[in-house]
Order: C-alpha cells, then sequence, then structure tokens
C-alpha cells in the first residue's frame, strides 16, 4: 500500500532535518548542558523567580526557548517549535545522543500544557500556553486532598458560585513545588449532590490570590518539595474553568495520562554512565573484565535487559500513538513498569556505592546526592497513581476483568 | 522506522493467522503427537504455506522466494507460537536459508534456495553438543582428507533433524572447545554413510534428533563460508534464529495470556468471577505489561537484525532474554490461574508450558543473553 510508506522525498527531508539539528545542537549545547543532572537543584524549573543555578544553564535554556524547541511539538502561535511527529523523535534522539539535558522542566509541558491543548479555548491557549514555553509561569497540581489520594475522585475542596466568579475553600496535600509556584491547576467540587465524578472541575488560578496558603512537608530524603495548600475563600473568575463546569474530571484524565508518561520516563532523566561501570569503580573487576561480585553483576545485567526492552516499548507507545492505535490506558502500563524499574535501579546503585553511598553530609557526596535520589525514587511507584492503583487500571480498563 | 506494523504487515498476520488457527489450531499438534506421528509436522499443511510464499519468506527474489525481511518472518513465528504449530519454517526458511543466504556460495545459493522457496527441500543447522546452547564450545572434529574433510562427532536437538534433506554442520577445523577461531560450517547430506540419526520425541512433542557422525566423508565444495571463519556467520544466523524464537515466544505468551484472562472472566468460586481478585487482577496486569515491553523488544530485535544482521547483537540478546522470561512467567501464570485444570492434559495450557521450556532453551536462554549484554557492555 502506497500510503503506508513513508515517501523519499519525505525520508530525504527528514536526514536534512537531523542533519540540521545536530550541526545547531553542537554549535550551541554548552558542554556543561551534556553532563547527566546530578541533583534537583541542578534543573531549571523557570517562573516569576526564576533562578539559574549556572550561566550554561541560561543561555542553553534561552537559545532553545529561541527555537520554540521548549515544547518542539507545540504549534508555533502557542510558542513551540511547530515540529512533526517525526522531526521531533529526531530531535530527541539528537539530544539523546550527545546527552543534551532539557532546558526547562514544568508541569506546565508536561501536563497542564497538553490539557489545555485539547481542552482549553482560544483564550485560555492564548493566554497560558506561551508564558509555559518561555518558562515565565511555573505551576503546580492540585489534586490530591488528605482523603482523596488513590480515590481522587471523592476530594471535597469546594468552589461555590458568586457571580461571575467561584468562591474556593478547601486543603489539598502533597503539592509539589507550591511554595514555589505561581499558578495552579486545580480540581475543584462544583457540585455536591452529583456523582462523584460529575461534579468536578478543573480551574486555573493565580497562587498569589487572596486566600492562599501553602506549608511544606519535609521527606525521607531530607528535600520538602512539597506542600499542603489551603483555601480560605479563594475569588476565581468562572473563565477560569478549564472545559465544561462540572465535567472536569475528562480533563483531569487526560492530564494524568501525560502525567504517567512522564514519571515513566523519569529515569532516562538522569542517565549518566552505564550502572556495569559505576559498580566497577567501586566493586573492581576481575582479571578478565567483569565485575568482582557476581550476584550484583546479574542483576545489573538483567536490569540493563529489562532497561533496553522498556526503552523500546517507549518507543512504540509513542508509534501507536500516532498511529491512532493506543489504547488510553496505557500509559498506565508504562507508569507501573518505568517507576518500578527506577526503584530498581537505585537500589543497584546503592548496593554497588557500598558504604560510599551511605553518606548524608559531605562535600565529597555532594551532601548525599546519591543516597537522597534513591529514597526520592520510592515516591515514583506512588505520586501520579501507585502502582496499584496503575494495575487496578490496566486489569479493568485494558484487560477488562470485571469488578468496581 | 516506527515500531508499528505497516500495512502490509498487518495483512501478512492476518492471513498467516486465518491460515494457521484454521488449519493447525493446537488440536493439531494434539493429534500428531497422540498418533506419534514419524514426521511430527503436517507435510500436506507445509506445502500449502510453501503455496503462500512463506517457505520462502527470506530467499531472495531471484532464487525463487518473496525477499521479504526479518519482521515479515517474525510476524509469521508469532502466529505459529499462537497455535504451537509444529512446522519446518524456523529450522528451513529463517535459519538455514539465512546461513545459505549470508554464507553460501553462487553455486550453493542457486542449488539450495529456490528449493526451499518452493518447500521442497528441509534443511537444519546442527550447532549444539552439549545441554547448554554453547556454540563456541563446538568440538566435532572436521580433519583434512584429500581434497575434502572427515568429519565426527555428535550433535544434540538438531531441531528437524530426523526429516531434514540438509543439514548445515558447524565443525571445528582448527583450535579448541570455546575458541572462536577455528569453526567452520559444513552443508551434509544425512543420506551420506557414516551419519546416524536418532529421532528424539522432545516435552513439547516437537521435533527434534541426535546426529552422530563417524567419519562422514565430504568435499571441499560442502564448506558454507570460509574455512575456520565460522564464528562470524555463525553469529548472524543465530541472531536471526533467535530473533524468529523470541517472536514465537511473544505470540505463545499472548495466546497464553488471553485464554488465562478469558478463564479469570467466566470461571466462578465463592460467589464471584476470579478476576474479581485483585490478587488475580494485579498479577494478570503485571503479565500484560511484561509481554508488551517483550512485544516492543523483539520488533525492535527483528528490525535491527533487518537493518544490519551484524549490529543487531544487543537488542537481538534483550529480546531473547526477555522474551524467555516472560514466557517462562506468562506460562506459570496461565497454569496456576486456571487452577487444577491447568494441569490436565486434556486442557491446553500445559502444551503452552511445555513449548515455552523448549523455546527458551533453543539458541541460548535468558541467562546466556544477559550474559552476552553484560560482556558487550563491559562489565
Ligand atoms: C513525591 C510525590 C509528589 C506528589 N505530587 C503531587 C502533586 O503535585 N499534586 C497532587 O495533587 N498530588 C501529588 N502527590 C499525591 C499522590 O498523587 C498521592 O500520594 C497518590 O495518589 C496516593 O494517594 P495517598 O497518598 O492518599 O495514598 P492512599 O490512596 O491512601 O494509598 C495507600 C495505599 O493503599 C493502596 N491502595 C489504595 N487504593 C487501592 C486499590 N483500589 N487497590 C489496591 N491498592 C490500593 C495504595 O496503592 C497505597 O499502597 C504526590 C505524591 C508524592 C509521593
Amino acid at each position: 500500500m502506497a500510503d503506508a510508506k513513508i515517501s523519499d522525498s519525505e525520508t530525504a527531508d527528514l536526514e536534512q532535518f537531523r542533519n540540521e539539528t545536530r550541526a545547531w545542537l553542537d554549535a550551541n549545547c554548552p558542554p556543561e548542558m551534556r553532563k547527566p543532572v546530578t541533583s534537583d537543584t541542578d534543573v531549571f524549573w523557570g517562573g516569576r523567580n526564576a533562578k539559574f543555578s549556572s550561566e550554561p544553564q541560561r543561555v542553553w535554556f534561552e537559545r532553545m526557548r529561541d527555537k520554540g524547541w521548549t515544547v518542539p511539538d507545540w504549534p508555533r502561535v502557542y510558542g513551540g517549535g511547530g515540529l512533526s511527529a517525526a522531526e521531533h523523535k529526531v530531535l530527541r534522539a539528537e539530544m539523546a545522543r550527545m546527552g543534551a539535558r532539557p532546558p526547562l522542566s514544568s508541569f506546565g509541558i508536561w501536563m497542564l500544557g497538553p490539557a489545555l491543548l485539547k481542552y482549553g479555548n482560544e483564550a485560555q491557549k492564548k493566554e497560558h500556553l506561551p508564558k509555559i514555553a518561555a518558562g515565565e509561569i511555573r505551576w503546580c497540581q492540585g489534586y490530591s486532598e488528605p482523603n482523596a489520594g488513590s480515590d481522587l475522585a471523592s476530594l471535597q475542596t469546594r468552589a461555590e458560585s458568586d457571580g461571575d466568579d467561584f468562591v474556593i475553600t478547601g486543603q489539598k496535600i502533597w503539592t509539589s513545588y507550591a511554595n514555589y509556584a505561581d499558578w495552579i491547576f486545580c480540581l475543584v467540587r462544583t457540585d455536591p449532590a452529583a456523582k462523584k465524578h460529575d461534579g468536578i472541575s478543573f480551574i486555573l488560578f493565580d497562587m498569589a490570590s487572596k486566600g492562599v496558603s501553602t506549608k511544606p512537608i519535609l521527606l525521607i530524603s531530607g528535600y520538602s518539595p512539597f506542600c499542603e495548600t489551603f483555601f480560605d475563600g479563594v475569588r476565581v473568575p468562572t473563565s477560569h474553568v478549564v472545559g465544561t463546569v462540572n465535567r472536569g474530571w475528562d480533563v483531569a484524565k487526560y492530564l494524568l495520562q501525560h502525567e504517567r508518561a512522564m514519571i515513566s520516563g523519569m529515569g532516562e532523566r538522569g542517565v549518566g554512565r552505564p550502572l556495569g561501570q559505576i559498580a566497577a569503580d567501586s566493586v573492581g573487576t576481575d582479571g578478565q573484565g567483569k565485575l568482582d561480585d557476581s550476584m550484583l553483576r546479574g542483576k545489573i545485567a538483567t536490569f540493563d535487559v529489562d532497561e533496553a526492552a522498556l526503552a523500546a516499548c517507549a518507543e512504540r507507545a509513542v508509534d501507536l500513538a500516532k498511529a491512532g492505535q493506543a489504547h488510553p490506558a496505557f500509559s498506565s502500563a508504562m507508569k507501573y513498569y518505568g517507576t518500578e524499574l527506577n526503584k530498581r535501579r537505585y537500589e543497584i546503585l546503592m548496593s554497588a556505592g557500598g558504604l560510599d553511598a551511605l553518606e548524608w553530609e559531605s562535600e565529597r557526596s555532594k551532601q548525599g546526592a546519591r543516597p537522597r535520589a534513591w529514597l526520592r525514587t520510592k515516591a515514583n511507584s506512588i505520586e501520579g497513581g501507585t502502582s496499584e492503583v496503575m494495575l487496578g487500571i490496566v486489569a479493568k480498563r485494558i484487560l477488562d476483568l470485571p469488578g468496581a | 522506522m516506527a515500531l508499528v506494523l505497516t500495512e502490509e504487515q498487518s495483512m501478512l498476520r492476518d492471513s498467516a493467522r486465518g491460515l494457521i488457527s484454521d488449519k493447525a489450531p493446537v488440536s493439531h499438534l494434539r493429534h500428531l503427537r497422540d498418533s506419534k506421528d514419524p514426521t511430527g509436522f503436517s507435510k500436506e499443511f507445509w506445502h500449502s504455506f510453501a503455496e503462500m510464499g512463506f517457505a520462502g519468506l527470506l530467499v531472495p527474489e531471484e532464487f525463487g522466494g518473496s525477499g521479504l525481511g526479518f519482521m515479515e518472518a517474525g510476524i509469521i513465528m508469532e502466529e505459529i507460537g499462537r497455535t504451537l504449530m509444529p512446522s519446518p519454517f524456523l529450522a528451513t526458511s529463517v535459519v538455514a536459508a539465512s546461513a545459505l543466504n549470508r554464507g553460501g556460495n553462487a553455486t550453493q545459493k542457486s542449488e539450495f534456495l529456490p528449493k526451499i522457496a518452493s518447500g521442497s527441500l528441509l534443511a537444519t543447522l546442527a550447532i549444539d553438543e552439549g545441554a547448554k546452547h554453547r556454540p563456541l564450545q563446538t568440538s566435532l572434529q572436521a580433519v583434512r582428507a584429500g581434497n575434502g574433510f572427515k568429519l565426527s562427532g555428535a550433535k544434540a536437538l538438531v531441531v528437524d533433524g530426523h526429516v531434514a534433506d540438509l543439514l548445515i554442520v558447524a565443525a571445528r577445523t582448527a583450535g579448541a572447545a570455546g575458541e572462536r577461531e577455528g569453526l567452520t560450517l559444513f552443508l551434509v547430506n544425512p543420506a551420506a554413510k557414516g551419519v546416524a540419526i536418532e529421532r528424539t520425541i522432545m516435552v513439547d512433542a516437537h521435533n527434534a534428533a541426535r546426529i552422530e557422525l563417524a567419519n562422514v566423508e565430504v568435499t571441499a565444495d560442502s564448506v558454507l563460508g570460509e574455512v575456520d571463519q565460522g564464528a562470524t556467520l555463525l553469529d548472524g544466523v543465530l541472531d536471526i534464529g533467535r530473533g524468529a524464537v523470541a517472536a514465537e515466544m511473544v505470540g505463545l505468551s499472548d495466546e497464553v495470556f488471553n485464554r488465562t484472562v478469558e478463564y479469570l472472566k467466566n470461571r466462578k468460586q465463592f460467589g464471584k468471577l476470579i478476576g474479581e481478585f485483585q490478587a488475580l487482577q494485579h498479577r494478570a496486569a503485571e503479565l500484560y505489561v511484561d509481554i508488551e515491553i517483550t512485544r516492543a523488544a523483539t520488533m525492535k530485535a527483528l528490525q535491527a537484525l533487518d537493518a544490519d544482521v551484524a549490529k543487531a547483537a544487543s537488542a537481538v540478546a534483550v529480546a531473547k532474554a526477555r522474551a524467555g522470561t516472560t514466557a517462562t512467567r506468562a506460562v506459570q501464570e496461565g497454569v496456576q490461574m486456571h487452577g487444577g485444570m491447568g494441569m490436565t492434559d486434556q486442557f491446553d495450557i500445559g502444551f503452552f508450558m511445555k513449548r515455552a521450556r523448549v523455546c527458551e532453551e533453543l539458541f541460548g536462554d535468558a541467562n546466556y543473553h544477559t550474559e552476552q549484554l553484560a560482556k558487550a557492555r563491559g562489565y
């Protein structure tokens, strides 16, 4: 079938795009930005109070932003790069090849952007998307509540209609970076009488609004990237609702698919040297170059097999989506596997590091970067929906197994 | 290359699936087993298979084949895995055809490839000698004698060895077991003097033979590729076989899994469908994820083989290792979740379990391939 094949001229165009991209990246990505990220503070998050941790980080961000490559596949009118899916794949491959870091990390890019592109009205898209692309506004996610975690749809934060405004009262929890964020995308209950999923709306507002307060929560890793977030009569114009009032669950679910896809790929962002080589540095090798700990070697090799297989599956997921053959719940399958695998990676790193990996506060250990990262990964199988919930979704939505 | 089947590939899959599930469902294998069929597969069906162009799928068009790729061969293997159809496809159409195509000289190609394409010649690779797949451990001796060689030694688990018209035998022309140098591939006529073939009835009711060679004389023309330099040719041919077996295991895993999920939706205990129990739901979901990841890894390996066999080793190791682990898990969970029913011969599940065990050993198990990956990555 001729139409199933990519024509020769398209292939040639793509090759040209690859060559140009490679040349541009070579000329524009500073050497410092080709090294793996070592800690959370090494990542650029943008926002009103944005801080660059280094000059190369600023240069890299600005160059990529000017090309629209903080969001390469978004339309140009919204500040994106306007790349086709095939071109985007090429760009990602070329960046991975040289180990280039993402220029900007942002919930706006990973989660809100895709939801706005699908459900937002034109005014909302024009207002918010370019600022996300340019890293001007930093977003946080107001989903979970103390009594609505896995059972997210039981959320209770109320939004009562008052003229052209909603008045929002309630509490959110685990709101990552709420204390640094400029705006929040938030799930609120707009119809308490309706069935659980039918009375929820998806709304956007400024964290500087009157009545918003946040209180950080300390994690086992010693970081406190999350907050409890309180809303006390916060007034938000009704025009800030994305999609239809009371139909926010659709938007919420769509956004979660993107969040899950993003979290499942989290391991990749930290990639530096292969595990086997890192381990060789600390445990040494025998005469044949084999790791001097055969059990550890076996674990690493099995991990490498699974990681390579997952990478193929992630690539296939994108290709399936492009071909319109993806199951909407497939991101749950990937999220489950990707996060469990990333936890395994850090267990191996800890065991390869031995006593050296136990240092918590010292210059040598970069303030315990490795053990802190290890502890942080434990949240991967909780945030964005727990592994148990992901397996439940696969069982019900994909395998169509019976029950609630 | 996208990791999605093209329209032509989907059509190929559909037509293979239609034919195989119609003419060779699991009951076909069961019948061959129960009747102790001397051939172990249906010759009649093999001919219809050949008429569809499948036997010569990898044979170049100039030799009467369809000149398709490893991705397409994998598609057929996956369908074969779904019904466990015993057939010469793997040994003849994939492995032997690739060996001849990659290593053969003009005479060898034009003599054998057209016959493979028409389905009239069965061929197989005789490689392993010990209990585990260790290609470099080959010690079957080939000593120069006059213009040719004399072969002596034994091979175990030669797929289709009892019906093959042509054996491709790995032998040592120099060096010692374990070394890369000194391996040579020979084309051997199974009817030649000194060849003894014993069919082994294997656990999976598929076909294999033990072969002994005692001073078997072959001419210099029967060398496939270069004398002493067979390891590289063998690497590529084996990788092709591994990719194909991985695809068979994906089909097998997927089928056993589908049957298990159906069972979870129908079997009642404690007044509930057993699929309502979360303990089983989560295990089923985990297995689904495993299979999808393995499918992608296998497609990746087949694409890598299509792009360049010599550069596909790591992708193939990943696929074969994953496929072995996943298939083992799929059949074990299949039996377990079927409860007592899963343990009965009357039920088909056990056939999948037995075939998975054989596929796991064929061309290297998960440990073997995991080890290869570690070595390739230098640790
Ligand atoms: C690092 C981190 C960052 C986060 N960031 C944000 C954020 O920015 N914004 C936000 O809104 N939220 C955020 N969250 C919250 C996160 O989404 C919730 O923690 C998560 O959904 C689980 O809810 P819970 O903590 O209430 O656990 P619970 O729902 O109480 O779960 C407890 C345990 O019960 C299990 N369980 C619950 N229901 C089932 C079931 N049906 N079947 C099987 N097992 C079940 C769970 O798997 C878990 O093991 C974050 C969480 C973490 C850890």
